[in-house]
């Protein structure tokens, strides 16, 4: 990496992940999915908007290439389930999509870009209970970067990261960003805000 | 956003974060379970000094949805009857801990002057007051009509009555006219304010007239309470100018719909077989008020005010 301006006050996020290393993560995680739920058939993929809808597209179309058959996929928005709902300014709501055959009896894997605290799946855990009454809820991550306030875990992790509280973990997506990529960013010297 | 007082105080962002926000939240009427958890442990009172049906029911049952505690007040066996004032309501409102107030009166201005007296600190929602605003009218119309006609930039949409008394049409034109529609009110020259310049729409005096060139027709209701001076010689010569007929409908663009804020006078600015038609989206109306209703009170009680908490976790 070359500092063209190094009196610049924003040090370029480290890159953890670079394209090909989150393609083949999601498609170790489709057949993770397939291998422990022994097929497609009882799945219905959620993504927790922004970048986890995209991330779920992903997915599904991993396991249909792989099963050859589709499998149902929605978004699920949280924002009205969160803790910090009466701590923070409003925010607008993200769009809720749940497919067609719902998800009464089905396994729900929730997937999101970042596993941190916790609290974005409790919400998610929450909003699913007055959706339905899945079989089984199961987890997908593309970065699990520890620090959890709560007891959840992830079943399908792409990458384990170690990381600080004072960094700041950035997952770009194509469809979002324009580029495929998994960032690391020191907050206190970015001065980026979470 | 603080209060809801007015349509005109919306920005175009604004407006379309309410609209996109009750978007979601009508979706939440094919779930199994109609209720979110957004507004637990907030009040919402309803404060109804004027008679209403479906704007108190629709407030009470968003709020409810929102799972929000409702005190509903209305004027009739209040101590208002016993000529309490509207500052010692409010007070009594404050001491009671209302997050939120929803409020219809008689008299123009007096959701502004319950916002701004600092009588008390919750939000208010004006929710019609006399013959000047009612904002959230004016946004599940415009919630209604996107639904039908898409993005209301550059379409056409005529609304027709009394405009001289109608909160109604003033938020209409207010709220559409920001969101880049043309707006056209046609009434009798008796019911139209003296001076519109300052309104930002056409105005015209034939129905006939504008009905080749309307994406939406807005009929309002003749409000035979505030009738009280020759404003047309009989009901029967407004319902043959002004009221929306089968003729009049077959005019129409194809695709237009026609709309009514309720209560309707069958036969008198709308026939009975327009408000039945296909055309008609009067009932969807109600269904809308409850989730562009959701969304007001959401934005407006859902956040604390103090921006001043950090950070937050994925």
């Amino acid at each position: 990496m070359s500092h063209a301006h190094s009196a610049a006050p924003e040090p370029a996020p480290r890159e953890v992940l670079d394209a090909s290393d989150i393609s083949r993560a999601l498609t170790r995680i489709a057949h993770e999915i397939l291998e422990r739920n022994r097929g497609a058939d009882p799945v219905v993929l959620l993504g927790i908007p922004t970048r986890g809808v995209g991330l779920a597209a992903r997915i599904a179309d991993r396991i249909t290439a792989v099963e050859g058959q589709s499998v149902p996929t929605g978004s699920l928005d949280v924002t009205m389930y969160r803790d910090d709902i009466g701590l923070k300014p409003p925010r607008g709501l993200e769009h809720t999509d749940i497919p067609p055959g719902g998800i009464d009896g089905k396994v729900v894997v929730l997937v999101d870009d970042v596993l941190f605290s916790g609290r974005t799946i409790r919400a998610a855990l929450d909003a699913i209970g007055d959706i339905g009454r899945p079989r089984a809820v199961q987890l997908a991550v593309l970065v699990d970067r520890g620090h959890r306030e709560l007891p959840i875990r992830a079943d399908y992790v792409g990458k384990n990261l170690p990381t600080s509280l004072v960094e700041r973990v950035t997952v770009h997506l194509t469809e979002y960003d324009g580029t495929d990529a998994v960032l690391i960013a020191d907050k206190t010297k970015t001065g980026v805000k979470a | 956003m603080r209060h809801l007082l007015s349509a005109g105080d919306l920005s175009r962002d604004e407006a379309h974060l309410i609209l996109d926000t009750a978007e979601e939240m009508r979706s939440l009427a094919d779930r199994p379970i109609k209720k979110l958890p957004a507004l637990r442990g907030r009040t919402v009172v309803n404060l109804f000094f004027e008679d209403s049906t479906r704007t108190r029911i629709s407030f009470e049952a968003a709020a409810k949805r929102l799972s929000a505690d409702v005190i509903n007040f209305s004027a009739k066996g209040s101590s208002v009857s016993k000529g309490e004032s509207l500052k010692d309501t409010a007070l009594t409102l404050q001491a009671m801990g209302a997050d939120g107030v929803v409020c219809r009166h008689g008299s123009s201005g007096a959701p502004h002057l319950l916002a701004t007296s600092g009588w008390m600190t919750g939000s208010v929602v004006n929710a019609g007051d006399g013959t000047h605003e009612h904002p959230t009218q004016a946004l599940l119309d415009a919630f209604t009509m996107r639904r039908h006609l898409g993005a209301l930039e550059g379409r056409r949409i005529t609304i027709v009555g009394d405009v001289l008394h109608s909160r109604v049409a003033r938020s209409n034109v207010l709220l559409l006219s920001t969101l880049g529609a043309e707006v056209t009110v046609v009434a009798p020259p008796t019911l139209l304010p003296v001076d519109m310049s300052s309104w930002p729409c056409a105005t015209s005096y034939d129905f006939d007239s504008t009905l080749a060139k309307s994406d939406a027709v807005m009929m309002l209701r003749v409000q035979r309470e505030r009738m009280n001076d020759a404003y047309f010689p009989s009901a029967r010569e407004y319902a043959r100018r002004y009221g929306l007929d089968v003729h009049r409908m077959a005019q129409l663009p194809d695709d237009a719909i026609v709309l009514h804020p309720g209560p309707m006078n069958r036969g008198m600015e709308i026939s009975a077989e327009v408000a039945d038609s296909t055309r008609s989206v009067i009932v969807e109306q109600v269904t809308n008020g409850v989730a562009v209703r959701m969304a007001v009170l959401y934005l407006l009680l859902s956040g604390s005010n103090e921006t001043t908490t950090e950070e937050q976790t994925a």
